[in-house]
């Protein structure tokens, strides 16, 4: 028996909200999609924020539409707040993608182009726990990754999971009520699963 | 569920290749004599268990009733996968390709409609980003000589010569936005003599973006081989899974043990 809270689910446009629906409903967790002209968001509900994109057209999306500023007043008001890929780069204050453009800036830092390597990264990488203590909540495994850009928090102590491609980089944040994921954990196989479940359970 | 682990980086992925027609997974000889070898969806499953790191569907259908049935088995196989898969095969318009996504397919690949109007690879990668744009690439040793042209692109599933030069077309499609090549041998294709791993490793070479091998899979050692000597990032086979003769996860294991890095 489930009690997971009600989801506000940002759409923001550019992505396609399949994978993401679709896994929520594999954890029996209800939501509600929140487009950049419907309803506004509840405020009490836990707000998940997934989806491939640029830094650009997203952040100039969410502003158009005002939800920028919602989501900027409800995380500081303390609702938690799950990112994933563009929802965790958005978080930052600016993208190397986007010179000028400025981010929720919800984390200080910003998000910067992977220096070698093919690019984008795609396939499954090895995450593990920043540090020792967050790994009996947060364990290792393998995850899915699309990326070209990764965060690079101004505060080292907010990164969550570290990965390595041609060098370590930050692959999730997490600090108060908001938690970020670069990887896709809708589509990392059961290991995914259970990195969206521990989050729920947490914000639960 | 937990992983070995044994390698802490990003791992070469093993895709099964399913070809769809008429909404069954079939299995021909350069898509003659086609048999039927069961449910897309259900081989989908089983592939995912048995560690499968993506999957490919091609639609070869013959009809527009087929293609529309391939609408139905994408939304299907979106239901019971949590890896990702790209769906190819006869996507010629960006509204296909959109049809296709808005079913659950990660990423599209597109061929003979990218050769004849390379747009549509920008319109694909403007709509959903490069990540979700695949060109798939059926090159064939130049047998006309030309120096420098060593591989020749084929189109119409490798029935029609178009005198392109393999390697330059992929970088044409990288900059117009392809975010990821699937490239088949057509020299190697169905002959389960190994990959073609000059071919591979030039691609792998001259392009900023992710490789896929195709054509010529047989065992384990041609797998380390594309990976170790192709510089291949991924590799695709379909009959050596669909026979039986191989597991997704025993050929990882014993892909493995050669030292490449790999999901288990």
């Amino acid at each position: 028996m489930n009690h997971w809270p009600k989801i506000d689910l940002i759409n923001y446009g550019g992505g396609n909200l399949g994978s993401i629906t679709r896994c929520l409903e594999r954890l029996e967790t209800p939501y509600r999609i929140i487009s950049s002209t419907a309803e506004p968001l509840s405020g009490d509900n836990p707000i998940l924020f997934p989806g491939v994109g640029a830094f650009g057209p997203a952040m100039d999306n969410l502003t158009k539409s005002g939800l920028a500023q919602r989501i900027r007043e409800s995380v500081r008001a303390g609702t938690p707040y799950l990112g994933i890929c563009i929802g965790l780069q958005v978080l930052f204050e600016s993208g190397e993608e986007a010179p000028g453009i400025p981010g929720l800036g919800l984390l200080p830092g910003s998000v910067v182009r992977f220096k070698q390597g093919k690019i984008p990264q795609i396939g499954w990488n090895w995450i593990k726990p920043q540090t020792e203590a967050q790994s009996d909540a947060w364990p290792s495994g393998y995850v899915y990754f699309v990326n070209s850009y990764h965060p690079a928090p101004a505060d080292p102590e907010i990164s969550l999971y570290q990965a390595d491609y041609h060098g370590q980089f930050c692959a999730a944040v997490q600090q108060d009520n908001i938690t970020a994921f670069q990887f896709h954990p809708e589509k990392s196989g059961e290991f995914g699963l259970q990195l969206m479940r521990r989050w729920l359970e947490n914000v639960a | 569920m937990s992983h070995k682990g044994t390698h802490k980086g990003l791992c070469k992925r093993i895709i099964p290749c399913l070809d769809v027609a008429e909404g069954r997974t079939v299995k021909g000889v350069q898509f003659t004599n086609l048999r039927d070898i069961g449910d897309p969806v259900e081989l989908a499953e089983a592939y995912q268990a048995q560690g499968a790191d993506e999957l490919v569907f091609l639609d070869i259908s013959a009809s527009a009733a087929g293609r529309q049935t391939m609408v139905d088995v994408v939304r299907k196989v979106a239901h019971v996968l949590m890896i990702p898969f790209t769906v190819g095969g006869g996507i010629s318009t960006l509204e296909q390709a959109k049809r296709l996504l808005d079913a659950g397919a990660d990423k599209v690949s597109v061929n003979t409609a990218a050769v004849n109007r390379p747009e549509l690879i920008r319109e694909i990668a403007e709509a959903y980003g490069s990540q979700c744009c695949v060109l798939a690439v059926d090159a064939r040793k130049n047998t006309t000589g030309k120096n420098g042209h060593p591989w020749e692109v084929l189109t119409h599933g490798g029935r029609k010569n178009t005198g392109l030069d393999a390697l330059e077309w992929g970088q044409t499609a990288v900059a117009l936005g392809a975010g990821e090549i699937l490239l088949t041998s057509w020299d190697q294709d169905g002959t389960r003599e190994g990959f073609d791993l000059a071919l591979t490793r030039a691609f792998s070479e001259s392009l900023p973006v992710p490789v896929i091998a195709s054509g010529g899979a047989c065992g384990p050692q041609s797998f380390v081989e594309v990976f170790k000597e192709g510089r291949a990032d991924a590799a695709l086979a379909a009959s050596i899974f669909h026979d039986g003769q191989w597991t997704v996860d025993a050929l990882k294991a014993a892909i493995e043990t050669e030292g490449i890095p790999i999901r288990r």
